[in-house]
């Protein structure tokens, strides 16, 4: 699921201190499952607001709503009715949610309230970990269901490097914190399965082309098309 | 017991101060009360296990929030104590008063007025 995290309520004011009524509108798709944009994190942010607004004098209005998601149309739909009677939106969800709301409502200011971090995975509550870059052509299945563009810090294809020490990534040393070599991993989880083999055989050169370095992707299915 | 204690503290039951999440806190100040705290079980005594470690870690967070709002984080505040503590609950409630008075009252909405909320 993707990743996010709250702003810090000081850079949320900065950007609405001009507008006298705006929406608060969360996603309970991912962002709510990382605990960072559902309707509870709405309502949270929304009382926040308004303590902050009326200490200041300012009569400031602010609706909650919190969408199914924000990533498709007919959920942004359901603030078709009302959108007007905003001055600004502020959206809870990813960027991609953000962008997508400022798309169908191209008048309508919309602020991000999260600052979206990656694709991961809850390891317990209150514990995110990024697994995943999308990078466009999974090789997971050569390196153990271990993603070496994820998990290594240089995301090579041929690892380790020099600087795996007993285990962590030669970064652990700069950022002070414990990061895993990935490739470690890869090659624990290799040996494990008794395909060590793999190692023998250099990756072959990977098309980043379908990554980032080839702009902005789509995907378009025609037989799912309407 | 008939222990006496302020009159202006409304008191909120819960199943379990684990119930109690940030905006419940954060509406009590909203609406009104200049002050609330939460009084959970001792700490190694909740019935759920860890509902009072949890609700502890809430009221840090609300903390965390008030004072990036500016305004003072010790309007809220976490407490531990038993069934049985009858004397120290008014004792909690006394002190809570205190400070909220000392700080003043949190101009919030039109119906502002001095209360203390108890959860």
């Amino acid at each position: 699921m993707i990743m996010a995290k709250a702003k810090p309520i000081d850079e949320i004011i900065n950007m609405i201190a001009n507008f006298d009524k705006i929406l608060l509108a969360g996603c309970n798709g991912c962002v709510a499952v990382c605990e960072a944009g559902g309707l509870k994190e709405v309502q949270t942010l929304a009382s926040a607001l308004r303590i902050y607004f009326s200490q200041q004098g300012k009569r400031m209005e602010i609706d909650e709503i919190s969408l199914t998601r924000q990533c498709d149309k007919e959920y942004l739909q359901e603030l078709k009715d009302k959108m007007d009677t905003y001055d600004a939106v502020v959206s809870l969800a990813c960027g991609a949610g953000v962008q997508f709301l400022a798309e169908m409502y191209t008048q309508k200011p919309i602020f991000p309230a999260v600052d979206t971090c990656f694709i991961g995975v809850t390891l317990e509550q209150g514990v995110w970990s990024e697994r995943c870059l999308a990078c466009g052509q999974c090789v997971l299945a050569t390196t153990g269901g271990i993603c070496p563009v994820a998990r290594c810090s240089k995301r090579m294809l041929n690892g380790p490097c020099g600087g795996s020490e007993k285990g962590k990534c030669e970064l652990s040393v700069v950022l002070n914190k414990e990061i895993p070599c990935g490739w470690q991993l890869i090659y624990d989880r290799l040996k494990s399965l008794g395909q060590l083999d793999r190692f023998k055989v250099p990756a072959e050169d990977k098309d980043w082309t379908v990554n980032r370095d080839g702009g902005p992707r789509d995907i378009v299915r025609e037989d799912v098309r309407p | 017991m008939r222990l006496s204690y302020p009159a202006n503290v409304r008191i909120v039951i819960v199943p379990c101060t684990g119930r109690v999440a940030a905006v419940h806190l954060l509406k009590t100040l909203e609406k009104g009360a200049d002050g609330v705290f939460v009084a959970g079980c001792l700490e190694g005594d909740c019935h759920y296990q860890s509902g009072n470690v949890r609700a502890r870690k809430r009221v840090a967070y609300v903390q965390q929030i008030l004072k990036s709002i500016g305004v003072d984080p010790e309007r809220v505040a976490m407490y531990n104590l038993s069934a049985g503590m009858g004397p120290r609950f008014a004792e909690i409630v006394r002190e809570m008063t205190e400070k909220v008075r000392q700080l003043g009252p949190l101009k919030v909405g039109a119906g502002a007025k001095a209360k203390t909320a108890v959860a």
